[in-house]
């Protein structure tokens, strides 16, 4: 289940080298420079991209089939700036570029990918790589915006001062790709040497960046290379974005107009979306009759399936804007604000990007950490990034806000207390990561500061075709789950909630170990159903909200209402917002302690992760309930 | 090679001349004001992190002009070779410029 976020590839089998043919190409380039989006383009593939440096952390394999060559291996690598590994993201690609990563077949031809809008400074990526001697295809990405910015550069004489081929490329596009096949389809018979004949091709000193520069700049005059107008847009935007006051104000707006709109358009189309299966399920139970199928197949599967597939539309603009905020390349300016908050609890500002990816889902977030050069800092930053309210926590939260607070305006239509209450919700779990990476840097992974080297993207509109497959990926995964896990646990739950036949709900199975745990929640406000809920949502969070539309549905006392309903009849105030608070903080979720595990590479780091933040959410929501059934009335 | 790097960075037009007369000091990346452009001379970071920077391009001779600074103060933009990378004072104090004034 650790791969609930990521992409599908394939297995290699690793042969070993033959000279002269080509089975594996690999993409090298700085952060950056358009590497996923060209994989993409070749595989047909669908590997994130974004815009901003490190998206991509680790080695992705898949078949050359975007341009007919499915017999070639296409590995896809993390960005670097040389063939030295001063992070784990770029110790990856060293290792494959190198044949050292076991798995990963070492490639024998490789595409060089640099951006043509800063091709002199990336061109010293060139040297380093140039010098590994394998047959090289130099693409100048981006080149449609260079030319349009008034950039040039003479290929051709770039090709002989390197000794190998170059072409200019738009990966976003898809443009001039059909040199890549050229390419490949040369390089396979062997008579054709690795570089042309009578070129000669000087290298400066290896291992020394002064000595790369100056053969880069040197290479750029002679080449003509002109370099674009800078982008006049970026600067400009980032005026006010990055402004003193403006800057963190507008952060603060954009934050507060989310949330609304997760409510004021999210709510009316999920339950839109929930009358619309409600209404599916009945009709097929008329078709099915009044018996037990109709019983497990309605009140137990359709149920809790559907009680969690109505979240999909808030789900989907949450992701909506989280892409919009990944390809606008705001994210790195967003880090840039929040360095100074990071570092006064020990973080570096760099940790800032992961832990904002974490609002979607905490497993790519925590792959991201590779990032951080510092290890302490990356463990103190996987340890915290569950903390961040991730999108699997939406269903229990909107199920529960909109069945116990009232939607009453607070600033106008503008902002809501349900806005407000879910926003709390998202600044609890923040202030708890932040205390938290204070606590582990200040004992355990005490370490010295180490610096924030951030390079900043320019500005890119977000294309609507990346954004709306965003949201098809999202939108699978989500289904998927709901197709899965979540219909396995009803199943189950049904079952064990109608044996031993004829036994109601409280003397079923699953009754018996509901109340068998149920003095352990009793003071923190939950019934046992809730216990239940707690138990199977370990899994995943949003299994709870399954659970408890098919526990619900099997109880005949609330079995004629919707879940909402079924919910205001059973649990306090206190006892909802307990719950709410017990999600913020708890760990429940087996992907993030897996994908933990395979990070820190020890089972210790996840154990103690999982204690923690089951002990902390324990202890919140006792505090929560005890308050709200003393204080307000 | 110095004034080959002098002259390609920031995408200056070939040919055209700088006035080199203009006294310049020493200083440190971090005292310098906005809006200014320093030649880098030499760098003080640990191993790793001083590699890291250079192959980003900090390396003796290159011109890092100052761009912003984040809401708070601190990091601050730099630009170097057209792009922008942001940097805390702590990391721009260990690298040394001299000032480089166009009368």
């Amino acid at each position: 289940m650790s791969d609930c976020c990521s992409t599908a590839t394939i297995d290699v089998p690793i042969e070993p080298r033959v000279a002269g043919k080509i089975r594996t190409v690999a993409l090298v380039g700085p952060p950056n420079s358009g590497k996923s989006t060209l994989f993409n383009r070749l595989t047909g593939l669908r590997q994130k991209v974004a815009n901003y440096p490190g998206v991509t952390v680790e080695q992705r394999v898949g078949r050359l089939n975007g341009i007919g060559r499915g017999d070639l291996t296409l590995i896809d690598l993390p960005g670097i700036y040389g063939l030295d590994s001063y992070s784990e993201d770029a110790r990856v690609a060293v290792e494959v570029l190198h044949g050292e990563m076991p798995g990963t077949p070492a490639p024998d031809a490789i595409l060089l990918v640099l951006d043509s809008l800063q091709l002199r400074r990336q061109l010293m990526l060139a040297a380093p790589v140039l010098a590994l001697g394998l047959p090289t295809l130099l693409l100048l990405n981006m080149s449609d915006l260079m030319e349009a910015r008034g950039g040039r550069v003479d290929t051709l004489a770039l090709a002989q001062e390197l000794g190998v081929p170059v072409a200019k490329i738009s990966a976003t596009r898809g443009a001039g790709l059909d040199a890549i096949t050229h390419f490949l389809n040369r390089k396979a018979e062997p008579e054709q040497p690795a570089v042309a004949a009578g070129s000669k091709i000087e290298l400066p000193v290896m291992g020394n960046p002064r000595s790369y520069r100056q053969w880069a700049t040197g290479i750029s005059t002679r080449t003509k290379y002109k370099a674009p107008i800078s982008n006049e847009w970026t600067k400009r935007i980032d005026g006010v974005l990055l402004h003193k006051v403006w800057g963190p104000l507008i952060f603060l707006v954009v934050v507060f107009a989310v949330f609304q709109v997760v409510f004021s358009i999210g709510q009316p189309l999920s339950d839109g979306f929930g009358e619309v299966l409600n209404g599916a399920g009945g009709r097929i139970g008329a078709l099915i009759g009044h018996n037990w199928v109709e019983s497990l197949l309605i009140d137990g599967v359709w149920r809790g399936v559907a009680s969690v597939l109505v979240f999909l539309p808030q789900i989907l603009l949450l992701f909506l804007f989280i892409g919009v905020l990944e390809d606008s390349g705001y994210l790195a300016r967003a880090a840039l604000i929040a360095d100074r908050v990071m570092r006064s609890i020990g973080l570096n500002g760099k940790a800032f990007i992961p832990l904002l990816s974490a609002y979607a889902c905490a497993v790519p977030a925590i792959m991201a950490t590779r990032t951080i050069e510092n290890k302490r800092d990356r463990f103190a930053t996987i340890l915290v990034a569950p903390f961040m309210t991730c999108s699997a926590r939406l269903p229990i939260y909107m199920l529960m806000i909109a069945a116990f607070i009232p939607n009453k305006p607070i600033l106008g239509d503008l902002f809501g207390l349900r806005a407000a209450v879910m926003l709390s919700l998202y600044l609890l779990g923040f202030v708890a990561a932040l205390a938290t990476a204070r606590l582990l840097k200040s004992s355990i992974l005490k370490a010295s500061s180490a610096p924030f080297i951030l390079e900043l993207p320019q500005y890119r509109f977000p294309t609507v075709r990346s954004l709306s497959l965003r949201l098809v990926d999202r939108g699978k995964v989500f289904l998927r789950q709901a197709g899965t896990v979540i219909l396995m646990v009803t199943l189950v739950l049904w079952v064990l909630s109608h044996v031993p036949f004829h036994a109601d709900l409280a003397r079923s199975v699953i009754g018996r170990v509901g109340q068998f745990i149920e003095p352990v929640i009793k003071p923190l406000g939950f019934n046992w159903k809730i216990g239940i809920g707690l138990l199977t949502s370990v899994m995943a969070r949003e299994v709870i909200v399954g659970t408890l539309g098919t526990l619900y549905g099997a109880d005949p006392a609330t079995q004629s209402l919707g879940l909402q309903a079924a919910l205001r009849h059973d649990l306090t105030l206190g006892g909802a917002m307990a719950l709410v608070v017990f999600f913020a903080f708890a760990m429940q979720c087996t992907s993030t302690i897996a994908i933990v595990r395979r990070e820190t590479n020890s089972w210790r780091w996840p154990a103690l992760q999982f204690a923690y933040m089951s002990a902390l959410a324990y202890v919140a929501a006792l505090a929560t309930n005890q308050v709200i059934v003393h204080f307000v009335r | 090679m110095v004034a080959i790097a002098l002259l390609s960075d920031f995408g200056v037009e070939d040919g055209e001349e700088f006035d080199l007369s203009g006294a310049w000091k020493l200083r440190l990346l971090s005292e310098l004001p906005i809006g200014t452009v320093g030649v880098v001379e030499s760098l003080d970071l640990p191993g790793e992190i001083q590699h890291h920077l250079m192959h980003m391009g900090f390396v003796p001779e290159a011109r890092v002009m100052v761009v912003r600074r984040a809401p708070a103060g601190d990091p601050t933009v730099y630009s170097i070779d057209g792009f922008e990378v942001a940097l805390r004072r702590d990391t721009a104090k260990a690298i040394r410029v001299r000032d480089y004034e166009k009368q």
